[in-house]
């Protein structure tokens, strides 16, 4: 009994400890952000945090369709969220997204003008532009003989067991469409069936089904080949100079990532003095530096270092982006979608 | 039961309503309608999301869930009877050290036990590396059935051995002697004596494994790399993913149902009415 007393005691004076942190924080503007993991450089929260007296309550999610659900349970009223264009698109179908004010966002003039109107915001009025990338291929020279160029690598059988897959549904049944030729936002019946049946026939190949994995797995060499992001090729490619990462011939998706705010934020002026923070020239350029995607910033882009600007996941070349196709909002498609990869998953 | 012991039980009865009563009602409630049930006034039953669930697809997904933990359950029977056994015959001096040893790794996040796992089954994983070191191929042991239920038997052994063992040393030891004096061997003892009486050990050891191994996603996850789907896989990607709580919702309670039926399956077995959780550790 005398034991459980003290437990209670010590419980409730660690309580009260805590209450006595936030209470000093209770002035503070509390930004609740929404954002990928390993996605921003931590040090660049910490700074806007001090610079601007406001504490930021960060959270992550792996994939879109993870975020959605998030935003939409309305557990947290986020006041800035980081996301992929399809998804953002569906948001704002939804009339779940906040126009912004660009007067408060005067970095806003930075950004590249072909980043600025794009299909899930064709009237500029929601979003700034965050990064950008491809869909491709990461494999290991060592592993691969020559220079692959199709997606056909993901299907070759000389790779049994060393192939890795994502478990986004999207990228993979990307993969599978662009390889037979058809578009990566389809909702015609047959050219799914056509890419589930590509996809089934491919599982005995399959290492795993894996997202954040890839990078550290394909660095240590426990994969040859790859389905991969092209700023998680880069790093991995930092890290081992086996890698190497291209975007295969037939096609590729090519995303965009942006900043909005949704209708339910409390602190708007706040989030838009922190976009305005992150498309900061030297901001710009720190975050490169973590995260290695491609930059939508114009003036970022001619201070990064050559390796880099060398590097077709980073800098890939016009002709290759006129190959690549942009994810678009599926609807009530999606369900088709849905129950496809839970079939192929299943199988 | 007198008032004092009356007034002690009321936060638990709060508690078990607020946390196990009122999610059970609403994950019921979720799984029996269309969309949202936040708003009561736009509320529609229906059985659709039960109907999906006799789908082929779902069915597979199920049964293969359930061979998976029977496997599991097996295993950590066959392995943890012995070393429950062996536990409670050392002298009560070191048991408590052994017993301590036998708990240690679960002081750690199951997560990280299950990383630890991949690293030691991987392509360039320990196993591997000795065997490349030895002059003999690598061979595959991770993302396979065998790797999912290695992590299984590994991170639940303990709910078999724990049960089996209270039950063992609590065991009235005149028993035995008793058995031994009337003329039993060693073997008739222990399966007319002890087993016997280890039985609602045994019971809880089974429950308790296949309760987790039947609905666990982080192991088929990290261990099996979503190869195959599970239903709790599926579960998690239907809340998760897909956003269709109801039928996730339908999904979850026809798994507690499974759950339920073997427990009153098993339950049978337990001929004292003693197991079952009532008085484990």
């Amino acid at each position: 009994m005398k034991k459980s007393i003290i437990a209670a005691v010590i419980a409730l004076s660690l309580s009260l400890s805590f209450v006595g942190c936030s209470s000093s924080n209770k002035d503070k503007v509390v930004l609740n952000v929404l954002n990928y993991g390993e996605y921003i450089d931590m040090g660049l929260l910490d700074e806007f945090e001090k610079t601007h007296d406001v504490k930021i309550n960060y959270e992550i999610y792996p994939t879109p369709e993870d975020m959605y659900t998030k935003v939409k349970s309305g557990a947290t009223n986020f006041d800035l969220i980081i996301s992929s264009d399809y998804m953002i698109e569906r948001l704002i179908n939804e009339g779940w997204v906040q126009e912004l004010n660009y007067e408060n966002i005067p970095n806003y003039q930075y950004i590249d003008e072909d980043f600025r109107k794009t299909a899930y915001d064709p009237d500029g009025k929601y979003t700034v532009p965050y990064f950008w990338g491809t869909l491709g291929i990461l494999y290991d020279t060592t592993k691969v003989e020559g220079t692959p160029t199709s997606w056909d690598l993901l299907w070759d059988k000389e790779y049994s067991g060393q192939i890795l897959m994502m478990d986004s549904q999207r990228d993979s049944l990307g993969a599978a469409l662009k390889k037979l030729g058809y578009s990566l936002n389809t909702t015609n019946e047959f050219e799914l069936e056509e890419a589930k049946q590509l996809l089934i026939q491919q599982k005995p190949l399959v290492l795993a089904y894996v997202v954040d994995e890839v990078r550290d797995m394909m660095i240590g060499g426990e994969a040859a080949v790859a389905l991969l992001w092209s700023g998680e090729a880069v790093a991995a490619m930092g890290e081992n100079e086996n890698l190497a990462y291209y975007v295969p011939e037939e096609g590729s998706n090519v995303w965009v990532d942006a900043i909005f705010i949704p209708k339910t934020a409390t602190h708007k002026k706040e989030a838009e003095m922190f976009i305005n923070f992150l498309t900061d020239k030297d901001n710009t350029l720190r975050n490169i530096d973590y995260v290695w995607y491609s930059t939508v910033h114009k003036e970022a882009i001619k201070e990064v270092e050559e390796f880099l600007f060398d590097n077709p996941g980073f800098n890939p070349s016009d002709d290759i982006l006129e190959r690549t196709e942009m994810f678009r909002d599926l609807g009530d498609s999606l369900q088709l979608y849905y129950r496809i990869w839970t079939e192929i998953l299943a199988n | 039961m007198n008032k004092k012991q009356k007034f002690f039980a009321y936060p638990y009865v709060i508690w078990m309503f607020i946390f196990i009563v009122l999610p059970i009602v609403l994950v019921f409630l979720y799984s029996i309608t269309t969309k949202e049930v936040n708003n009561i006034k736009t509320i529609n039953f229906t059985l659709n999301n039960y109907k999906l669930f006799f789908d082929p697809l779902y069915i597979g997904v199920t049964i293969r869930s359930i061979n998976l933990a029977l496997v599991s359950t097996i295993l950590c029977l066959v392995l943890g009877y012995p070393i429950a056994y062996i536990i409670s015959k050392i002298h009560s001096k070191h048991r408590n050290t052994v017993l301590l040893l036998f708990i240690l790794p679960m002081w750690m996040n199951m997560l990280l036990r299950t990383y630890a796992w991949m690293t030691i089954l991987g392509n360039n994983g320990i196993i591997n590396n000795f065997l490349n070191m030895l002059g003999l191929p690598s061979i595959r042991l991770l993302y396979n059935n065998s790797s999912i239920i290695i992590g299984m038997v590994y991170n639940f052994l303990p709910f078999m051995v724990l049960p089996i063992y209270t039950a063992l040393s609590k065991m009235d030891q005149h028993l035995v002697e008793a058995s031994h004096d009337l003329g039993a061997d060693n073997r008739t003892t222990f399966l007319k004596v002890i087993l016997p009486l280890s039985l609602p050990g045994v019971i809880s050891g089974i429950i308790m494994v296949f309760m987790p191994a039947v609905s666990s996603f982080v192991i088929p996850r990290l261990l099996g790399g979503n190869r195959s789907l599970y239903i709790g896989t599926l579960i998690e990607n239907l809340f998760l993913v897909t956003g269709d709580w109801n039928f996730g919702s339908a999904v979850a309670i026809m798994m507690m149902l499974i759950i339920l039926v073997s427990m009153s399956i098993l339950n049978r077995f337990d001929v004292d009415k003693e197991g079952s959780g009532s008085n484990l550790w």
